[in-house]
C-alpha cells in the first residue's frame, strides 16, 4: 500500500513535468520559476524547523549513551562515547555525522527456539547507509560544474578521482554507480525485512523513490540519451544568476531531473529528509554528559517561595515555647 | 525564557545557508551564457553551406558518443569511413577530421570544454594543439 502509493506520486511528478514541458511547453515553469520556489521552501523550511528544534527547551543533560561516563580518576572514562567535555561532543558529532558512528552500533535482535534472545552483528544498514550518503555528496559536488562559472579546482579533483575508470572514451564515474546501488539497497531493505516493512510508510518510500529517479534520469542522460549540457549549464546559471532563460535544445529527460529536485529540495523540509538539519540538534548527540560534574539549572524555572525553619522559627518562637517545643536559638 | 545555546543555533543556521546558496553568490555579476564557439577556421570558409559531420544539434549533445563510435570502429573493426546521415563520407578521424574543419582547438572545443567543465584527456596521446588557456 505505501509502495504503490509512494510510487503513483513520483509517477504523478515525473507525468506532469513531461505533460508540462512536452505537451503545454511550460518550459519555463518548470525551468525557471519552479527552482525558486522550491529553494525559497527549502532555506525557509530549513530555518524554520531549525529555529523551531533550537527553541525547545533542553533541561538537562541526556546521558543515554554507551560508554563509561567520567567520573572518579581511576575508572578510565569513555571520552568520545560519553564525553564530558566541549571537545569530546564535538569528535563525537565528528564521528556521528562523517562516520554514523551509532549506526555502527546496529544489532538485530532474533528469538531463538523459544526464551533465547540473541544479538547479531549487523552492519549492512550502516554500511548502505554511507555509501549512499557519501555518494550523494560527491555527486553533488560534482555537480557543481553546472553551477559555478569559472569551474572551481576541487571539481575537476572529484571528477578526476571518481572518474577513474573508463566506459570506452569516457569516464565511469564510480559514485553514479555506489549512489544507485545504495538506495536499491535501503529501498530492498525496506521490501524484504518483514519488520521494517511493517513500519514502512509513503513517507519512508517517496524520499527513496525521488532518490532512485532522480539518479537513474541523470545516469541515464550521462549513459544513454545525451543532453546538451552547455545548454543545460546556461539554464542553471541564469536561474542562479537571478536572469532566467530557456536554452534551445534540452531534451525532456533533463526536466524530469530537474523537476524531481526540485521536489525533493521542495519536500526536504517536511520529510524525515531534515534529518540533515537534526542531527546537529540531538540533544542525545550534542550536550557533554557532565550532569554530575556541573549543576545544570532548568532554565524556565520560576523563583519559589520559601519559608525556611528559621524563618519559621522567628515567627512562632513564643508560642513553640509555650507549648514545650525545642527551639533551636533561645 | 533563556534560551543559553541560541547563538550556536545562529551560527550554525548562518554556515547552512551560506554553503547551500554558494552557488547563488558565486556567480554573481556572472554573464551566464554559454560561450560562442568560433567557426571561423580556413576549412569551414571554404565550405558553401556550413555543416558539421551529423546536424549541429546531435554534435552538441552527442560529439563524444560519435567519437567513441569512430574509434571503437577503426581500432577495433579496421574501418575508415564513415557514412553520415546525409549520405556523406568521411575519414574517421579525431585529428584529420574533426580537428581539420575545427582547427581552432582554442576557441572551439576547449572554450565549450572549460565551461561545461570537462577536461578530455584524448590529447595525452592524440596530437597536441595549442592551447593558451590551460
Ligand atoms: C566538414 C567540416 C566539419 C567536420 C569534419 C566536423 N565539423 Fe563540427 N561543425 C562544423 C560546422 C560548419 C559546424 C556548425 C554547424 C551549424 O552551426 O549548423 C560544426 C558544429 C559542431 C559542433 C556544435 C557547436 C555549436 O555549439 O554549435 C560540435 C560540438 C562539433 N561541430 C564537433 C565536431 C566533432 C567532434 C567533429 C569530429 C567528429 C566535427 N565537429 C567534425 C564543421 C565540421
Ligand atoms: C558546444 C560545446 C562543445 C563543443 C564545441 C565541443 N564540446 Fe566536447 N564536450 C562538451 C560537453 C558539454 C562535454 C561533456 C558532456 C558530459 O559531461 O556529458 C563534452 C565531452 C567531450 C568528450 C568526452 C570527454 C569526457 O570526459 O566526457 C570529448 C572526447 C570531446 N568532448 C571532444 C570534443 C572535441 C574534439 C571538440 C572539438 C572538435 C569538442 N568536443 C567540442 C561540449 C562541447
Ligand atoms: C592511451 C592513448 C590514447 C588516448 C588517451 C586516446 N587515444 Fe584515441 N587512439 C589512440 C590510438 C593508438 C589510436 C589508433 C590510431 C590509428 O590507428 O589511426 C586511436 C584512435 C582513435 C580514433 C580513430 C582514429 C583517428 O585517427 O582518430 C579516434 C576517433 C580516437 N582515437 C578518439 C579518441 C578520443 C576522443 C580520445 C579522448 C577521449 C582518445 N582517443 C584518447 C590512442 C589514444
Ligand atoms: C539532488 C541532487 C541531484 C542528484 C542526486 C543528481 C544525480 C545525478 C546523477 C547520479 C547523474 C549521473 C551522471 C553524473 O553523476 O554526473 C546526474 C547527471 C546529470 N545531472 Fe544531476 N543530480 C542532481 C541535481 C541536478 C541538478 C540541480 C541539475 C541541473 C543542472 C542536474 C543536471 C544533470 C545533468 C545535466 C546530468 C548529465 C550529465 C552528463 O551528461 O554528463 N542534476 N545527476
Amino acid at each position: 500500500m505505501g509502495v504503490a502509493f509512494s510510487l503513483a506520486v513520483v509517477g504523478v511528478l515525473i507525468l506532469a513535468i513531461t505533460l508540462a514541458v512536452e505537451v503545454l511547453g511550460l518550459r519555463f515553469l518548470v525551468g525557471a520559476v519552479l527552482p525558486y520556489v522550491a529553494v525559497a521552501v527549502f532555506l525557509g523550511g530549513m530555518v524554520y524547523r531549525l529555529l523551531g528544534w533550537g527553541r525547545s527547551p533542553v533541561p538537562f543533560r541526556i546521558p543515554t549513551t554507551g560508554g563509561q561516563q567520567r567520573s572518579l580518576p581511576w575508572i578510565k572514562p569513555s571520552s568520545l562515547d560519553n564525553p564530558s567535555s566541549t571537545a569530546g561532543v564535538i569528535g563525537r558529532m565528528a564521528l556521528e555525522i562523517l562516520l554514523f558512528r551509532s549506526l555502527f552500533r546496529n544489532t538485530k535482535a532474533e528469538l531463538h527456539g523459544g526464551p533465547h534472545l540473541a544479538y547479531h552483528w549487523e552492519k549492512w544498514l550502516w554500511l548502505g547507509a554511507l555509501v549512499f550518503h557519501w555518494s550523494m555528496l560527491l555527486v553533488v559536488i560534482r555537480h557543481l560544474r553546472f553551477f559555478t562559472d569559472p569551474v572551481p579546482s576541487f571539481v575537476y579533483w572529484v571528477e578526476g578521482i571518481d572518474g577513474f575508470l573508463r566506459v570506452g572514451l569516457r569516464a565511469l564515474y564510480l559514485t553514479d554507480i555506489t549512489l544507485l546501488l545504495g538506495v536499491t539497497y535501503l529501498l530492498l531493505r525496506r521490501f524484504f525485512i518483514p519488520q521494517v516493512r511493517y513500519i514502512s510508510l509513503p513517507g519512508d518510500y517517496v524520499p527513496l523513490f525521488l532518490l532512485l529517479g532522480i539518479g537513474l534520469s541523470g545516469v541515464l542522460m550521462r549513459y544513454f540519451v545525451g543532453v546538451d549540457v552547455a545548454a543545460v549549464k546556461e539554464l542553471a546559471l541564469g536561474v542562479l544568476t537571478f536572469r532566467p532563460r530557456i536554452p534551445e535544445g534540452i531534451g525532456v529527460l533533463f526536466y524530469i531531473h530537474w523537476g524531481l529536485v526540485c521536489a525533493l529540495l521542495a519536500y526536504f523540509p517536511f520529510s524525515k529528509l531534515v534529518h540533515m538539519g537534526g542531527i546537529f540538534l540531538t540533544p542525545t548527540r550534542n550536550l557533554p554528559n557532565d550532569s554530575r560534574a556541573r549543576r545544570h539549572v532548568n532554565p524556565w524555572n520560576y523563583p519559589v517561595k520559601v519559608h525556611t525553619y528559621e524563618e519559621y522559627e522567628e515567627e512562632f518562637r513564643e508560642k513553640m515555647k509555650l507549648a514545650g517545643i525545642p527551639v533551636e536559638k533561645e | 525564557m533563556k534560551i543559553p545555546d541560541m547563538r550556536y543555533i545562529i551560527t550554525g543556521i548562518v554556515v547552512f545557508l551560506v554553503v547551500m546558496t554558494f552557488p547563488f553568490w558565486y556567480n554573481i555579476g556572472k554573464a551566464a551564457s554559454a560561450p560562442q564557439v568560433s567557426l571561423d577556421t580556413p576549412r569551414i570558409r571554404e565550405m558553401a553551406e556550413p555543416q558539421c559531420v551529423e546536424p549541429a544539434s546531435y554534435m552538441r549533445a552527442n560529439h563524444m558518443r560519435l567519437l567513441e563510435e569512430w574509434r571503437d570502429r577503426v581500432v577495433r573493426g579496421g574501418e575508415r569511413t564513415y557514412v553520415a546521415g546525409d549520405g556523406k563520407e568521411y575519414l574517421m578521424s579525431l585529428q584529420n577530421t574533426c580537428l581539420d574543419c575545427h582547427s581552432n582547438y582554442d576557441e572551439f572545443c576547449a572554450l565549450c570544454h572549460d565551461y561545461a567543465g570537462v577536461a578530455p584527456d584524448c590529447w595525452t596521446c592524440h596530437l597536441e594543439f595549442p592551447r593558451e588557456s590551460k
